[in-house]
Protein backbone atom coordinates (compact mmCIF):
# COMPACT_ATOMS: atom_id res chain seq x y z
CA UNK A 1 0.00 0.00 0.00
CA UNK A 2 2.89 2.54 0.64
CA UNK A 3 4.41 1.70 -2.68
CA UNK A 4 0.71 3.02 -4.28
CA UNK A 5 1.10 5.75 -1.98
CA UNK A 6 4.65 6.57 -3.41
CA UNK A 7 3.91 5.94 -6.93
CA UNK A 8 0.75 8.07 -6.97
CA UNK A 9 2.79 10.99 -5.66
CA UNK A 10 5.28 10.03 -8.50
CA UNK A 11 2.73 10.84 -10.91
CA UNK A 12 1.27 14.04 -9.28
CA UNK A 13 4.82 15.50 -9.79
CA UNK A 14 5.40 14.07 -13.38
CA UNK A 15 2.17 15.95 -14.02
CA UNK A 16 2.41 18.99 -12.51
CA UNK A 17 6.28 19.22 -14.57
CA UNK A 18 4.37 17.99 -18.05
CA UNK A 19 1.81 20.82 -17.46
CA UNK A 20 4.78 23.77 -16.31
CA UNK A 21 6.35 25.69 -19.64
CA UNK A 22 9.47 25.75 -19.54
CA UNK A 23 10.50 28.86 -17.60
CA UNK A 24 14.46 29.58 -17.30
CA UNK A 25 15.64 27.89 -14.83
CA UNK A 26 13.81 25.21 -14.80
CA UNK A 27 15.33 23.89 -18.17
CA UNK A 28 18.34 23.62 -16.47
CA UNK A 29 17.30 21.30 -13.74
CA UNK A 30 15.11 19.92 -15.98
CA UNK A 31 16.70 15.93 -15.96
CA UNK A 32 16.19 16.44 -12.06
CA UNK A 33 12.70 17.11 -12.63
CA UNK A 34 11.39 13.94 -11.72
CA UNK A 35 12.62 13.18 -8.44
CA UNK A 36 14.00 9.97 -8.00
CA UNK A 37 12.90 9.15 -4.81
CA UNK A 38 15.15 5.86 -3.77
CA UNK A 39 15.17 7.34 -0.28
CA UNK A 40 13.55 4.75 2.55
CA UNK A 41 9.80 5.49 3.60
CA UNK A 42 10.75 7.97 6.43
CA UNK A 43 8.31 5.91 8.40
CA UNK A 44 10.72 2.63 8.03
CA UNK A 45 13.68 4.08 8.77
CA UNK A 46 15.28 2.94 12.16
CA UNK A 47 15.02 5.07 15.11
CA UNK A 48 17.68 3.80 17.30
CA UNK A 49 20.38 4.86 14.78
CA UNK A 50 20.91 8.34 16.70
CA UNK A 51 20.66 7.35 20.46
CA UNK A 52 23.09 8.65 22.07
CA UNK A 53 25.09 10.36 19.35
CA UNK A 54 26.82 13.25 19.89
CA UNK A 55 28.00 16.65 18.76
CA UNK A 56 29.44 19.16 20.46
CA UNK A 57 28.20 21.95 22.64
CA UNK A 58 29.46 24.86 20.06
CA UNK A 59 28.19 23.56 17.75
CA UNK A 60 24.77 23.91 19.03
CA UNK A 61 25.69 27.59 20.92
CA UNK A 62 26.08 28.49 17.29
CA UNK A 63 23.32 27.31 15.83
CA UNK A 64 21.18 28.79 18.45
CA UNK A 65 22.65 31.84 18.31
CA UNK A 66 22.11 32.04 14.15
CA UNK A 67 18.54 31.43 15.99
CA UNK A 68 18.20 33.79 18.15
CA UNK A 69 19.89 36.61 15.35
CA UNK A 70 17.18 35.85 13.10
CA UNK A 71 14.01 35.78 14.88
CA UNK A 72 15.08 39.03 16.58
CA UNK A 73 15.36 40.73 13.13
CA UNK A 74 11.66 40.27 12.75
CA UNK A 75 9.80 40.31 15.96
CA UNK A 76 8.86 43.50 17.68
CA UNK A 77 9.54 43.43 21.38
CA UNK A 78 10.73 40.96 24.02
CA UNK A 79 7.26 38.91 24.59
CA UNK A 80 7.00 38.24 20.63
CA UNK A 81 10.79 37.33 21.08
CA UNK A 82 9.67 34.80 23.34
CA UNK A 83 7.03 33.70 22.01
CA UNK A 84 9.00 32.84 18.76
CA UNK A 85 11.55 31.00 20.67
CA UNK A 86 8.87 29.26 22.32
CA UNK A 87 7.14 28.13 18.61
CA UNK A 88 10.46 26.60 17.89
CA UNK A 89 11.13 24.38 21.44
CA UNK A 90 7.54 23.32 20.61
CA UNK A 91 8.15 21.73 17.14
CA UNK A 92 11.51 20.21 19.28
CA UNK A 93 9.65 19.07 21.89
CA UNK A 94 6.72 17.43 20.30
CA UNK A 95 9.25 15.14 18.41
CA UNK A 96 11.70 14.77 21.17
CA UNK A 97 8.52 12.95 23.16
CA UNK A 98 7.56 10.54 20.64
CA UNK A 99 11.31 9.79 20.58
CA UNK A 100 11.12 9.47 24.26
CA UNK A 101 8.15 7.57 24.39
CA UNK A 102 9.07 5.29 22.08
CA UNK A 103 12.12 3.86 23.65
CA UNK A 104 11.03 3.91 27.08
CA UNK A 105 9.70 0.81 25.98
CA UNK A 106 8.74 -0.63 29.67
CA UNK A 107 7.41 2.01 31.71
CA UNK A 108 3.19 2.89 31.19
CA UNK A 109 1.65 6.42 30.13
CA UNK A 110 1.46 8.93 32.62
CA UNK A 111 -1.95 9.89 33.87
CA UNK A 112 -0.75 11.91 37.06
CA UNK A 113 0.56 15.18 37.06
CA UNK A 114 3.26 14.44 39.20
CA UNK A 115 4.45 11.66 37.22
CA UNK A 116 4.54 13.53 34.39
CA UNK A 117 6.33 16.16 35.84
CA UNK A 118 8.56 13.61 37.81
CA UNK A 119 8.85 12.46 33.70
CA UNK A 120 9.89 15.85 32.04
CA UNK A 121 12.28 16.34 35.37
CA UNK A 122 14.34 13.01 34.44
CA UNK A 123 13.92 11.06 31.59
CA UNK A 124 13.66 14.38 29.08
CA UNK A 125 16.43 16.38 30.44
CA UNK A 126 18.33 13.74 31.06
CA UNK A 127 18.06 12.68 27.28
CA UNK A 128 18.48 16.34 26.10
CA UNK A 129 20.71 17.87 27.72
CA UNK A 130 22.93 15.19 29.61
CA UNK A 131 21.71 15.99 32.95
CA UNK A 132 18.81 15.65 35.26
CA UNK A 133 17.00 18.57 36.27
CA UNK A 134 18.17 20.49 39.14
CA UNK A 135 14.81 20.91 41.31
CA UNK A 136 11.26 19.79 40.87
CA UNK A 137 8.49 22.63 43.10
CA UNK A 138 5.34 23.06 43.37
CA UNK A 139 4.20 26.59 44.08
CA UNK A 140 2.80 27.09 47.65
CA UNK A 141 0.78 30.50 45.84
CA UNK A 142 -1.21 29.08 43.39
CA UNK A 143 -2.56 25.25 42.96
CA UNK A 144 -1.74 24.75 39.52
CA UNK A 145 2.17 25.99 39.40
CA UNK A 146 4.57 24.05 39.58
CA UNK A 147 8.61 24.77 38.73
CA UNK A 148 11.24 22.69 36.94
CA UNK A 149 14.92 24.51 37.72
CA UNK A 150 17.82 24.35 35.87
CA UNK A 151 20.97 25.79 36.93
CA UNK A 152 23.34 25.84 34.40
CA UNK A 153 20.93 25.71 30.70
CA UNK A 154 23.14 25.33 28.00
CA UNK A 155 20.99 27.05 25.71
CA UNK A 156 21.27 30.31 27.80
CA UNK A 157 25.45 29.30 28.66
CA UNK A 158 26.99 31.11 25.82
CA UNK A 159 24.24 34.11 25.17
CA UNK A 160 24.97 37.24 26.68
CA UNK A 161 21.67 39.28 27.12
CA UNK A 162 21.99 43.09 27.06
CA UNK A 163 20.98 45.17 29.77
CA UNK A 164 18.22 46.90 27.98
CA UNK A 165 16.08 43.05 26.98
CA UNK A 166 17.47 42.56 30.36
CA UNK A 167 13.91 40.32 30.75
CA UNK A 168 14.67 38.24 27.78
CA UNK A 169 15.25 34.73 28.64
CA UNK A 170 16.20 32.12 26.00
CA UNK A 171 15.17 29.72 28.18
CA UNK A 172 11.91 30.27 26.49
CA UNK A 173 12.97 27.39 23.90
CA UNK A 174 13.25 24.89 26.54
CA UNK A 175 9.84 26.23 27.67
CA UNK A 176 9.07 25.69 24.43
CA UNK A 177 9.67 22.12 24.47
CA UNK A 178 8.48 21.08 28.08
CA UNK A 179 5.40 22.97 26.77
CA UNK A 180 4.85 20.43 23.96
CA UNK A 181 5.67 17.54 26.11
CA UNK A 182 3.21 18.23 28.60
CA UNK A 183 0.83 18.92 25.07
CA UNK A 184 1.37 15.75 24.19
CA UNK A 185 0.40 14.03 26.71
CA UNK A 186 -2.13 15.56 27.61
CA UNK A 187 -1.64 17.66 30.41
CA UNK A 188 -2.04 21.22 28.49
CA UNK A 189 -0.56 24.60 30.34
CA UNK A 190 0.95 27.15 29.37
CA UNK A 191 5.04 27.31 30.72
CA UNK A 192 7.18 30.17 30.79
CA UNK A 193 10.84 30.62 31.76
CA UNK A 194 12.59 32.55 34.54
CA UNK A 195 15.88 33.26 35.30
CA UNK A 196 15.93 33.22 39.01
CA UNK A 197 19.42 33.78 39.28
CA UNK A 198 20.96 32.25 43.21
CA UNK A 199 25.06 32.11 44.79
CA UNK A 200 26.87 30.27 42.69
CA UNK A 201 24.47 30.17 39.29
CA UNK A 202 23.78 33.17 37.58
CA UNK A 203 22.11 31.58 35.02
CA UNK A 204 20.00 29.25 37.13
CA UNK A 205 16.64 29.26 34.88
CA UNK A 206 13.35 28.05 35.94
CA UNK A 207 10.37 26.52 33.74
CA UNK A 208 7.01 27.74 34.99
CA UNK A 209 4.67 25.16 34.41
CA UNK A 210 0.60 26.71 34.86
CA UNK A 211 -1.43 23.61 34.54
CA UNK A 212 -5.18 23.98 32.89
CA UNK A 213 -8.03 24.00 34.72
CA UNK A 214 -9.42 20.73 33.18
CA UNK A 215 -6.05 19.14 34.51
CA UNK A 216 -6.57 20.01 37.65
CA UNK A 217 -10.32 18.91 37.55
CA UNK A 218 -9.08 15.64 36.24
CA UNK A 219 -6.48 14.94 38.89
CA UNK A 220 -9.32 15.72 41.72
CA UNK A 221 -10.96 13.19 40.37
CA UNK A 222 -8.36 10.12 40.89
CA UNK A 223 -7.96 11.33 44.73
CA UNK B 1 49.75 14.01 6.89
CA UNK B 2 46.04 12.77 6.67
CA UNK B 3 46.43 10.05 9.20
CA UNK B 4 48.00 13.07 11.31
CA UNK B 5 44.86 14.85 10.82
CA UNK B 6 42.85 11.86 11.54
CA UNK B 7 44.52 11.56 15.13
CA UNK B 8 44.12 15.27 16.09
CA UNK B 9 40.74 15.58 15.35
CA UNK B 10 39.82 12.27 17.70
CA UNK B 11 41.84 13.69 20.20
CA UNK B 12 40.26 17.11 20.43
CA UNK B 13 36.79 15.51 20.15
CA UNK B 14 37.63 13.42 22.92
CA UNK B 15 39.25 15.67 25.10
CA UNK B 16 38.83 19.24 24.38
CA UNK B 17 35.10 19.22 23.52
CA UNK B 18 31.83 19.31 25.06
CA UNK B 19 29.58 17.30 24.11
CA UNK B 20 25.73 17.18 23.96
CA UNK B 21 22.94 14.94 22.64
CA UNK B 22 23.11 14.96 18.93
CA UNK B 23 19.27 14.61 18.63
CA UNK B 24 18.65 18.06 20.20
CA UNK B 25 20.69 19.51 17.65
CA UNK B 26 19.24 17.77 15.02
CA UNK B 27 15.39 18.42 16.26
CA UNK B 28 16.64 22.18 17.01
CA UNK B 29 17.75 22.63 12.68
CA UNK B 30 14.95 20.99 11.58
CA UNK B 31 13.33 23.63 13.78
CA UNK B 32 14.92 26.47 12.29
CA UNK B 33 14.41 25.10 8.44
CA UNK B 34 10.71 24.82 9.33
CA UNK B 35 10.48 28.01 10.41
CA UNK B 36 11.86 29.62 7.69
CA UNK B 37 10.18 27.49 4.82
CA UNK B 38 7.00 28.74 6.71
CA UNK B 39 8.46 32.50 6.87
CA UNK B 40 9.81 32.69 3.06
CA UNK B 41 7.65 30.05 0.96
CA UNK B 42 10.02 30.36 -2.07
CA UNK B 43 12.57 27.42 -1.32
CA UNK B 44 15.48 29.44 -3.63
CA UNK B 45 14.99 31.95 -0.83
CA UNK B 46 15.24 29.71 1.90
CA UNK B 47 18.55 28.53 0.35
CA UNK B 48 20.12 31.77 0.63
CA UNK B 49 18.97 32.52 3.88
CA UNK B 50 20.38 29.02 5.25
CA UNK B 51 23.37 30.33 3.41
CA UNK B 52 23.55 33.40 5.28
CA UNK B 53 23.13 31.79 8.23
CA UNK B 54 26.12 29.58 7.74
CA UNK B 55 28.22 32.56 6.39
CA UNK B 56 27.38 34.43 9.93
CA UNK B 57 28.18 31.22 12.08
CA UNK B 58 31.61 30.86 9.73
CA UNK B 59 33.01 33.32 10.97
CA UNK B 60 32.72 32.87 14.55
CA UNK B 61 33.50 29.53 13.84
CA UNK B 62 36.82 29.23 12.79
CA UNK B 63 38.20 31.11 15.70
CA UNK B 64 37.17 28.56 17.96
CA UNK B 65 38.36 26.23 15.61
CA UNK B 66 41.44 27.30 15.79
CA UNK B 67 41.70 28.18 19.53
CA UNK B 68 40.70 24.49 20.25
CA UNK B 69 43.33 22.93 17.18
CA UNK B 70 46.15 25.18 17.29
CA UNK B 71 46.90 24.48 13.88
CA UNK B 72 49.67 26.03 11.59
CA UNK B 73 48.89 26.91 8.04
CA UNK B 74 47.76 24.67 5.55
CA UNK B 75 50.52 24.28 2.46
CA UNK B 76 47.79 24.26 -0.49
CA UNK B 77 43.49 23.89 -0.72
CA UNK B 78 44.38 20.14 -0.94
CA UNK B 79 45.84 20.34 2.66
CA UNK B 80 42.57 22.84 3.49
CA UNK B 81 39.77 20.00 2.64
CA UNK B 82 41.61 17.24 4.74
CA UNK B 83 41.94 19.87 7.48
CA UNK B 84 38.15 20.66 7.32
CA UNK B 85 37.12 17.14 7.11
CA UNK B 86 39.58 15.32 9.56
CA UNK B 87 39.22 18.00 12.20
CA UNK B 88 36.89 20.61 11.61
CA UNK B 89 34.01 18.53 11.44
CA UNK B 90 35.27 16.02 13.49
CA UNK B 91 35.54 18.52 16.34
CA UNK B 92 31.88 19.92 16.27
CA UNK B 93 29.85 17.47 14.51
CA UNK B 94 32.00 14.17 15.30
CA UNK B 95 31.95 13.07 11.62
CA UNK B 96 34.64 12.95 9.03
CA UNK B 97 33.34 13.58 5.63
CA UNK B 98 35.45 12.09 2.62
CA UNK B 99 37.90 14.37 0.41
CA UNK B 100 37.05 13.60 -3.30
CA UNK B 101 37.08 14.55 -6.68
CA UNK B 102 40.35 16.72 -6.13
CA UNK B 103 40.90 18.55 -9.08
CA UNK B 104 44.00 18.41 -11.64
CA UNK B 105 44.72 22.02 -10.58
CA UNK B 106 44.11 21.37 -6.73
CA UNK B 107 41.84 24.08 -6.62
CA UNK B 108 38.62 22.45 -6.05
CA UNK B 109 37.60 18.92 -4.02
CA UNK B 110 34.63 17.55 -2.78
CA UNK B 111 33.06 16.58 0.78
CA UNK B 112 31.17 13.49 0.53
CA UNK B 113 29.66 12.98 3.79
CA UNK B 114 28.13 9.53 4.79
CA UNK B 115 26.38 10.44 7.36
CA UNK B 116 24.65 13.73 8.32
CA UNK B 117 23.51 15.25 11.83
CA UNK B 118 21.65 18.14 10.12
CA UNK B 119 19.41 16.02 8.57
CA UNK B 120 17.90 13.03 10.86
CA UNK B 121 14.37 11.76 10.71
CA UNK B 122 13.93 14.40 7.73
CA UNK B 123 11.68 13.86 4.97
CA UNK B 124 11.38 16.51 2.17
CA UNK B 125 8.58 17.08 0.33
CA UNK B 126 7.93 17.06 -3.38
CA UNK B 127 7.69 20.20 -3.60
CA UNK B 128 10.83 20.80 -2.14
CA UNK B 129 12.67 18.23 -4.54
CA UNK B 130 11.42 19.44 -7.15
CA UNK B 131 12.52 23.29 -6.62
CA UNK B 132 16.12 22.36 -5.61
CA UNK B 133 15.98 22.85 -1.90
CA UNK B 134 19.20 21.57 -0.29
CA UNK B 135 18.08 21.21 3.12
CA UNK B 136 21.82 21.18 4.88
CA UNK B 137 22.83 24.34 2.90
CA UNK B 138 24.11 26.30 6.37
CA UNK B 139 27.01 23.61 6.00
CA UNK B 140 28.09 25.45 2.51
CA UNK B 141 27.45 29.15 4.65
CA UNK B 142 29.89 27.78 7.05
CA UNK B 143 32.85 26.42 4.93
CA UNK B 144 32.33 29.89 3.22
CA UNK B 145 32.33 31.91 6.53
CA UNK B 146 35.25 30.09 7.91
CA UNK B 147 37.27 30.13 4.85
CA UNK B 148 36.81 33.59 4.12
CA UNK B 149 38.28 34.68 7.53
CA UNK B 150 41.16 32.55 6.56
CA UNK B 151 42.00 34.65 3.57
CA UNK B 152 40.62 32.16 1.14
CA UNK B 153 37.30 33.48 -0.86
CA UNK B 154 35.54 29.71 -1.54
CA UNK B 155 32.52 28.97 -3.55
CA UNK B 156 30.67 25.86 -1.76
CA UNK B 157 27.50 24.30 -2.68
CA UNK B 158 25.63 21.07 -2.93
CA UNK B 159 26.17 18.82 -5.96
CA UNK B 160 23.46 16.37 -4.02
CA UNK B 161 21.87 15.26 -1.04
CA UNK B 162 21.09 11.70 -0.03
CA UNK B 163 17.35 13.61 1.36
CA UNK B 164 16.82 14.09 -2.78
CA UNK B 165 17.19 10.46 -3.27
CA UNK B 166 20.59 10.63 -4.55
CA UNK B 167 22.86 8.08 -3.47
CA UNK B 168 25.46 10.03 -1.25
CA UNK B 169 25.53 13.91 0.46
CA UNK B 170 28.14 15.78 -1.72
CA UNK B 171 29.10 19.47 -1.10
CA UNK B 172 31.89 20.93 -3.74
CA UNK B 173 34.37 23.75 -2.72
CA UNK B 174 35.87 25.61 -5.43
CA UNK B 175 38.51 27.83 -4.51
CA UNK B 176 38.07 31.13 -6.53
CA UNK B 177 41.05 33.27 -4.79
CA UNK B 178 43.69 33.98 -2.03
CA UNK B 179 42.32 37.79 -0.31
CA UNK B 180 44.96 39.70 0.22
CA UNK B 181 45.37 41.18 3.87
CA UNK B 182 43.74 44.42 4.27
CA UNK B 183 45.18 47.44 6.61
CA UNK B 184 42.23 48.88 8.38
CA UNK B 185 41.63 52.49 6.63
CA UNK B 186 43.15 55.05 8.97
CA UNK B 187 46.07 53.17 10.30
CA UNK B 188 49.63 53.15 8.60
Amino acid sequence: MSSNASAASRLSVMSMAASLPSVGGYSSTASSIYPKRTTTNILERPLNKTRGTEVSVNAFAFLFSEMLQYTQKRVHGIQDLERKLNELGYRVGTRALDLLVWRDKNSKRETRVLGMLYFIHTTVWKTLFGKQADSLEKSTENEDEYMISDNDPIVSKFISVPKDVSQLNCGAFMAGVVEAIMDGCQFPSRVTAHTVPIDGFPLRTTILIKLDKEVLEREEQFR
Amino acid sequence: MARQYKTLGDEIWKNRVEKINAELFTLTYGSIVAQLVKDYEDFADVNKQLEKMGYNIGTRLIEDFLARSSVGRCQDFRETGEMISKVGFKMFLNITPAVTNISADGREFSLVLDENPLAEFVELPDQAVVEEFWYSNILCGVLRGALEMVQMQVDAFFVTDMLRGDDTTEIRVKLIRYLEEEVPAGED
